[in-house]
C-alpha cells in the first residue's frame, strides 16, 4: 500500500504542506513564500497556516492580485539566489501570468545553457466536484506538462505532498506543485478521507519523477494522480469483490513522468485504464496510453481505456457536474467493456 | 446631477430588490449545509459572493443606461446584474443550477451572461476591463450608440489587464466608464497593503483620462459623478476611471469567518448601511413613507416570485452538460 511510516501522526495535506515549507523555511534562509492571501489568511487552502506567525511578513508575503507581477518577480528571486514559493490561488488563474511560467521560469535555465538556475515552487489549486464552475475547478495537469522546462508534481496524499514539497523546495529547477482541493482535509470544500495519512514530523523528501504502485494486482492497471488515485483505488475494491485483481499506480509526478512504473505494470496486468479529472483530449491520459502503446503494444490484452473529464468547460450545476466527473463507477464499466 | 423623482425611486427599489435577493440567496445557500459546512451540498453549491452594501454603485450608475449600453461584471455580480435589468427569475435559476437559468446551469453565480441586456461577468479578477473596452470599440466601429461600463473591485486595479484596458481606452478615446468599487478588501488582504496608492483615481492620470473618488457608499453622488462620466462618453469624449467607497457588509464568500477584519469594523459598517440612509433621505425629500412601504413590499414580492420560481424549476438532463460548447 502506501509508503507510509509506521508512527501515528496523520495530517492533512494542507498540514504536511504548511510544515515542509515551515522546515525548509527554518534550514534555508533563501526560502519564502508569496501569493495572495497566504499570509495571515493562512492560505484559502489551509497550505500556509502558522508560517506568517512563526516567520514574520518580510518572508511570508500577502500579495497584490497581481500574479504576473509576483510570478515574475518570483522568477527574478529565484535567478539571484532565493528559493520562493509562490502560490498561484487556482490553477485556472494561470491565464493572466502564463507568460512568467511558461516564457520566463520555465525557459530561463535552457537559454542560459544551464548557467542560470530558477529554483522556485509555484504551487496551485486544482480540481472541482463542489460546483465552482469553469474558471475555478479546472485540473491542467496535461497544460502544465506540456509545456518543457519544469517539473509538474500532485500528491495524492500528506505523506507524498510533504516529502514533494521539500524535494521541490530543494531542487534547482522550477516545480509546479499542483494541489487538489478535495484532498487538502478542508471540510468546507468535501474531503476524501484517503489522503490524510501518516506523516513523520522530520524533514524527508519524496521523489520527484518516480510514480508508486499504491495497491498491488494482475489483472488490469489503473493509472492516475491526486484525485485520480483514490477513485482508482475505491474502483479496485469494488473490482475485487468481483474476483478482478487490479494494480494502482499513482503517477505522483507528470514530469519527470515515469513512464518504467506505468510499462512494467501493464506488462504484468495486460490491461491499462488511465483516470484522470483533466480534460479527455490532448492530455495525461493519452501520454500515457501512448507511451504504453509505442513501448510494446504486443503486451495490451485489449484496448486502453481512459476514464476522463469530457472536453467541456466544467459546468456548475452539481448533477451536471458530476456527470462529467470521473468516479469509481465509471472505472469499473470501463473495465467491464474491455 | 440630481437624480428625477423616477430616477431616485428607481434606484431605491433596485438596491432594496438586491439586498433581498442576496438575503434570500444567502438564506437557500445554507440549506443542507448545516451542521458541517461543505461547499458542495445544498440546493445552491459552490462559492458564493454576496454583494450587501455595495447596491449603491450599481444602482448609482446603472441608472445612467440602457439595455443597449453594455455592463462587464465582477465574480460578485448580483447587484450589478440586477441594476443592469438582468431578468430576476432567470438569474436566481441559473444560481440554483436550474434548467430556466440563463445558460441552463453552466455558469452559475459567478457566469452571468445576459445578452438581452448586454450583461456579463467573470470569475476572473480584471478581466471585466478588455472586454468593456472591445464593446465601446465595436460601438464605434459600427457608429452605434451605447457606452460600456465595467465594474471592478479595488483589488483588480493591481492586476495587468486593468492597466492595460485603462490605456486603451485612453489611446483609442473609447466610449467606457471603468467603476471600481473599493470595499477595501481583497479577500483578507486590505486596500492598504496591496496598493501603493490611497486611491485608485489617480491613477487615470497616466491613461490620459478624468479620473474621480466617491466616498461615503452615497448613491447620488455616485448618481451624480457616473452620469456626468457616461454622458461625455456618449459625447465621444472618451473614457473616465471612478473608485467608489463601498462596504462589503457580507464576507468575501459564504463561509468566510473574517478574522482579518479589525474589531468592530463590521459594526461599523453596518451602521453605514445605505438603505436605511437612502429611506431617509428619501423621507426628508418629502417622499411618503407608504409610498416608500410600497416599494419595499413590491421588490421583496419581486425576489420571492424568483426565488420560487427557481426553486420550482426543473434541472436539465445531465447531458446538457455536453452541448453549448459550440453554437
Amino acid at each position: 500500500m502506501l509508503d507510509q511510516p509506521t508512527n501515528e501522526r496523520r495530517l492533512t495535506i494542507a498540514r504536511a504542506m504548511a510544515e515542509a515549507m515551515q522546515q525548509e523555511m527554518q534550514r534555508d534562509p533563501t526560502v519564502f513564500v508569496m501569493g495572495e492571501d497566504i499570509a495571515g489568511f493562512g492560505g484559502i487552502f489551509g497550505n500556509t497556516r502558522g508560517l506568517f506567525e512563526e516567520f514574520g511578513k518580510e518572508r511570508v508575503r500577502d500579495t497584490p492580485i497581481s500574479e504576473t507581477g509576483f510570478i515574475s518577480a518570483a522568477v527574478g528571486a529565484a535567478m539571484d539566489g532565493m528559493r520562493p514559493v509562490v502560490e498561484l490561488m487556482f490553477v485556472d488563474f494561470f491565464g493572466v501570468c502564463f507568460d512568467a511560467i511558461y516564457n520566463q521560469m520555465a525557459k530561463n535555465t535552457y537559454f542560459s545553457g544551464g548557467n542560470a538556475s530558477v529554483p522556485m515552487v509555484l504551487m496551485t489549486s486544482t480540481g472541482g466536484g463542489y460546483s465552482d464552475a469553469g474558471q475555478h475547478s479546472q485540473c491542467l495537469y496535461g497544460t502544465f506538462a506540456h509545456l518543457p522546462g519544469m517539473k509538474v508534481v500532485s500528491p495524492s496524499n500528506a505523506y507524498d505532498a510533504k516529502g514533494l514539497m521539500t524535494a521541490a523546495i530543494r531542487d534547482d529547477n522550477p516545480v509546479v506543485y499542483m494541489f487538489h482541493k478535495q484532498l487538502q482535509g478542508m471540510g468546507w470544500l468535501g474531503t476524501e478521507a484517503g489522503a490524510t495519512v501518516n506523516t513523520p514530523e522530520e524533514d524527508y523528501t519524496v521523489e520527484i519523477g518516480k510514480a508508486k504502485v499504491v495497491r498491488a494486482g494482475t489483472d488490469v492497471t489503473l493509472v492516475g494522480l491526486a484525485m485520480g488515485v483514490h477513485n482508482a483505488l475505491k474502483a479496485a475494491d469494488k473490482l475485487a469483490e468481483d474476483g478482478v485483481s487490479a494494480e494502482v499506480v499513482d503517477l505522483v509526478s507528470l514530469v519527470p513522468l515515469d513512464r518504467e512504473t506505468v510499462i512494467n505494470s501493464v506488462a504484468k496486468t495486460g490491461r491499462l485504464i488511465v483516470v484522470d479529472e483533466d480534460y479527455h483530449s490532448f492530455g495525461v491520459s493519452g501520454e500515457i496510453i501512448a507511451s504504453v502503446t509505442e513501448h510494446d503494444i504486443s503486451k495490451l490484452k485489449a484496448s486502453p481505456a481512459r476514464v476522463t473529464f469530457p472536453d467541456v468547460p466544467i459546468p456548475y450545476a452539481r448533477h451536471m457536474e458530476q456527470f462529467c466527473l470521473p468516479n469509481p463507477d465509471k472505472i469499473v464499466d470501463a473495465y467491464r467493456k474491455m | 446631477m440630481q437624480p428625477t423623482k423616477e430616477q431616485s425611486l428607481w434606484m431605491y427599489e433596485n438596491i432594496v430588490v438586491s439586498r433581498r435577493f442576496e438575503e434570500a440567496i444567502e438564506k437557500v445557500y445554507l440549506e443542507g449545509k448545516t451542521p458541517a459546512f461543505n461547499m458542495a451540498n445544498g440546493p445552491i453549491p459552490g462559492e458564493m459572493h454576496l454583494s450587501n452594501g455595495q447596491e449603491p454603485v450599481a444602482a448609482g450608475v446603472c441608472a445612467h443606461l440602457g439595455a443597449d449600453d453594455i455592463v462587464t461584471a465582477t465574480h460578485r455580480p448580483h447587484h450589478q446584474a440586477i441594476a443592469k435589468g438582468v431578468d430576476l427569475k432567470k438569474m436566481a435559476a441559473e444560481i440554483f443550477g436550474k434548467s430556466t437559468g440563463l445558460s441552463g446551469g453552466r455558469g452559475g453565480h459567478m457566469h452571468l451572461i445576459d445578452p438581452a441586456v448586454n450583461f456579463s461577468c467573470s470569475g476572473i479578477i480584471g478581466e471585466s476591463c478588455g472586454p468593456a473596452c472591445g464593446a465601446a470599440l465595436s460601438r464605434k466601429m459600427q457608429n452605434k450608440p451605447g457606452v460600456a461600463v465595467a465594474f471592478l473591485g479595488e483589488g483588480a486595479a493591481n492586476q495587468g489587464a486593468f492597466h492595460e484596458a485603462l490605456n486603451l481606452a485612453g489611446v483609442w478615446n473609447l466610449p467606457v466608464v471603468f467603476v471600481i468599487e473599493d470595499n477595501s478588501w481583497a479577500i483578507s488582504v486590505p486596500k492598504s497593503e496591496a496598493t501603493a496608492v490611497a486611491r485608485n483615481d489617480v491613477r487615470a492620470t497616466g491613461y490620459g483620462m478624468p479620473g474621480h473618488y466617491i466616498p461615503g457608499n452615497d448613491p447620488y453622488a455616485i448618481f451624480d459623478v457616473a452620469g456626468q462620466a457616461i454622458a461625455r462618453a456618449r459625447e465621444g469624449k472618451g473614457p473616465t476611471l471612478i473608485e467608489v467607497e463601498t462596504y462589503r457588509l457580507a464576507g468575501h464568500f459564504m463561509g468566510d469567518a473574517e478574522q482579518y477584519r479589525p474589531e468592530g469594523e463590521k459594526e461599523a459598517l453596518f451602521a453605514k448601511d445605505p438603505i436605511p440612509k437612502m429611506r431617509d433621505r428619501l423621507i426628508s425629500d418629502g417622499y411618503a413613507a407608504k409610498d416608500i412601504d410600497k416599494i419595499e413590499k413590491r421588490a421583496e414580492a419581486r425576489v420571492a416570485e424568483a426565488i420560487t420560481f427557481a426553486r420550482d424549476s426543473a434541472y436539465a438532463p445531465q447531458t446538457d452538460a455536453l452541448t453549448a460548447v459550440f453554437v
